[in-house]
């Protein structure tokens, strides 16, 4: 844990009055030790067989309901769970934290399977906004459209939407991949830090705007792009890591991923802040 | 943040009333202060069908000020009064509450003049006038809405509705959806978002003699299609002019006697779920309410930005 003290005013924002404490030693992240493997505990994971099966109708639950049944379900031992009649409700299969295989057998609303640490996840139909929101691990797979903000803050994992997408997704992307078999709405990799995105089809207006880093792959048109979002020579690192990863999608068999364009962070926002007001103009 | 839903069934009539009272209350976490509804019915077509209301609600939640019911008795006779004056016959009259009505009646000169005298009369205002369109907005839910105005049992083609959560102006029928496209017959609009250049536009349509009863930021899309529709464009026309002359996030239904449109803005940033058949579209902010009557597995998808379509019965 990062100490806080109260400290003379030195940097920006401190002068400004936004804080006054500052970071000292190590910084907030706690790093994982292998040595102490056996105490390390995540609270809410079970172990589960995958052979053992069942189905779960939701389709007289409310969210809540259904989600503590799945955790209860899991807390059994059930590895494999098939979700019947989830008729578009909100918040469905989120929090898991171990390996399960979750299957939907019809349409998510908004926040399906949002904080999911590790579970492989199909859904037989569409999403709502913010699917997979701050996925950390796992696969999920969606048969048909999604909503907007698809994938928001993921940090891991692969989210393969084969319909098309909604606007903004891959907002604030932190790591992982996220593949559309489909076309991508505006603002796609809004402010993404790291990991990629693959869009098969065409993608909106302001493509990566505002990107730290990671990387954006297009098959098709391109709206406009973003502030400091620029195309970048594709490489052979790159088309060999799209071919293994689009098999995997099972997507894009006859698909020419040598062809696509590769968008990337001109990174002239980093010391955006730096800059005097006149100045700003001129970095973007 | 506000709900919207609307369907259209192509080529047949069904019962609009109790399928958009499923979609809106499927919505009502979206929005609790009051619900509206504009169904295209199936009126014989040869008469006016107007609505509209002598006083406000001033239960559940309103901000209105409370009035002596007697008031609403003296200001119906005032828009009986005008009515003759004016030389509309009307055939039927029926009022719904204390500080609602609905008329049928004969008409045959301009409305727009029509309407400017019948709202000069205090705290009238007509909700709409059409030969199919019945417009009931209230405060409370959609089931109460629904209940209160005996809508179950509505059929027609068509229907647009609106859960709203009141944010820029009052808890009151005045702001509440769906809005009358005065001084057209028989369209009506409905909004989800922010319109940051409300005053701007409402300055320039006053000038140029457009009417505005609220201060809702959404009845601006209703008057300035309306307007654009005066002036010779069609509604597909003023809906795609509107992406870029409305400033904001919004996506917004409108419905006329004979179709049903949607556009959505240039950020995307209010969302839309449409399920699109041969015989039937149908729209909401979020997928279950269209899930709502459509329980069975569908394909769905969310319009893009900056997109508009409209649909015919």
């Amino acid at each position: 844990m990062a100490n806080l003290k109260t400290a003379e005013k030195k940097t920006k924002a401190q002068s400004m009055g936004l804080h006054t404490e500052v970071l000292t030693g190590k910084t907030q992240q706690k790093f994982f030790n292998p040595d102490e493997a056996e105490n390390f505990f995540y609270w809410g994971a079970y172990d589960v067989d995958f052979n053992k099966r069942t189905d779960l109708d939701v389709k007289d639950m409310d969210c809540k309901e259904a989600n503590r049944r799945i955790d209860e379900l899991m807390s059994q031992g059930y590895g494999t769970i098939v979700i019947k009649n989830p008729q578009g409700k909100h918040s469905l299969g989120v929090g898991i934290l171990n390996k399960l295989n979750l299957i939907f057998e019809g349409s998510l609303g908004y926040f399906g399977v949002g904080s999911i640490d590790g579970p492989m996840v199909r859904v037989n139909g569409r999403v709502g906004w913010s699917c997979a929101e701050n996925m950390m691990a796992g696969k999920v797979v969606i048969e048909k459209n999604a909503g907007s903000c698809f994938g928001a803050a993921i940090r891991g994992g692969d989210l393969i939407c084969k319909g098309s997408v909604g606007a903004r997704t891959g907002i604030d992307q932190k790591g992982g991949t996220i593949i559309v078999g489909g076309d991508a709405g505006a603002f796609t990799g809004f402010m993404m830090q790291r990991g990629r995105i693959v869009i098969m089809g065409d993608v909106g207006i302001n493509l990566g705007d505002s990107m730290y880093d990671g990387t954006i792959y297009v098959g098709g048109k391109i709206g406009s792009y973003g502030s400091d979002a620029i195309e970048s020579p594709m490489t052979k690192s790159d088309i060999d890591w799209l071919k293994r990863k689009l098999k995997v999608a099972e997507l894009g068999e006859n698909f020419d991923v040598s062809k696509m364009t590769k968008v990337v962070a001109g990174k002239k926002l980093w010391n955006y802040d730096a800059l005097e007001p006149t100045e700003k103009k001129g970095a973007i | 943040m506000c709900g919207i839903a609307g369907l259209i069934h192509r080529g047949k009539s069904s019962n609009v009333g109790s399928e958009l009272q499923l979609m809106l209350q499927a919505l009502k976490h979206r929005g609790p202060d009051s619900t509206g509804y504009a169904l295209y019915a199936e009126n014989d077509g040869k008469n006016f069908i107007m609505r509209f209301k002598v006083g406000e609600n001033v239960g559940e939640g309103s901000t209105s000020v409370n009035e002596d019911a007697s008031v609403y008795d003296k200001r119906k006779k005032l828009v009986d009064n005008m009515l003759s004056e004016l030389g509309a016959k009307v055939i039927k009259e029926d009022q719904l509450t204390p500080y609602s009505f609905r008329y049928e009646m004969q008409f045959n000169d301009d409305l727009m003049e029509f309407s400017k005298k019948i709202e000069s009369i205090e705290s009238v205002e007509i909700l709409s006038i059409g030969k199919s369109l019945e417009l009931i907005k209230d405060l409370g839910d959609a089931a109460t809405v629904s209940e209160r105005y005996g809508l179950g049992d509505v059929k027609g083609t068509h229907a647009i509705g609106h859960a709203r959560m009141a944010t820029e102006s009052g808890v009151d029928i005045k702001s509440a959806h769906p809005f009358w496209g005065y001084p057209f017959s028989d369209v009506s609009v409905v909004h989800n978002g922010q319109l940051t250049n409300y005053w701007n536009n409402r300055r320039v349509l006053e000038n140029k003699g457009m009417r505005f009863m609220s201060e809702c930021d959404s009845e601006l899309i209703a008057v300035y299609l309306a307007e654009k529709m005066r002036n010779g464009a069609t509604l597909e026309e003023g809906m795609k002019d509107s992406l870029t002359g409305l400033d904001g996030v919004f996506t917004y239904f409108v419905a006329t006697k004979d179709s049903l449109g949607m556009a959505k803005d240039t950020m995307a940033a209010k969302p839309l779920v449409l399920y699109e058949s041969d015989d039937l579209v149908a729209m909401g902010s979020e997928e279950i309410a269209i899930r709502s009557i459509l329980p069975q597995e569908i394909d769905t998808y969310d319009p893009f930005d900056g997109e508009v379509k409209v649909w015919q019965i």
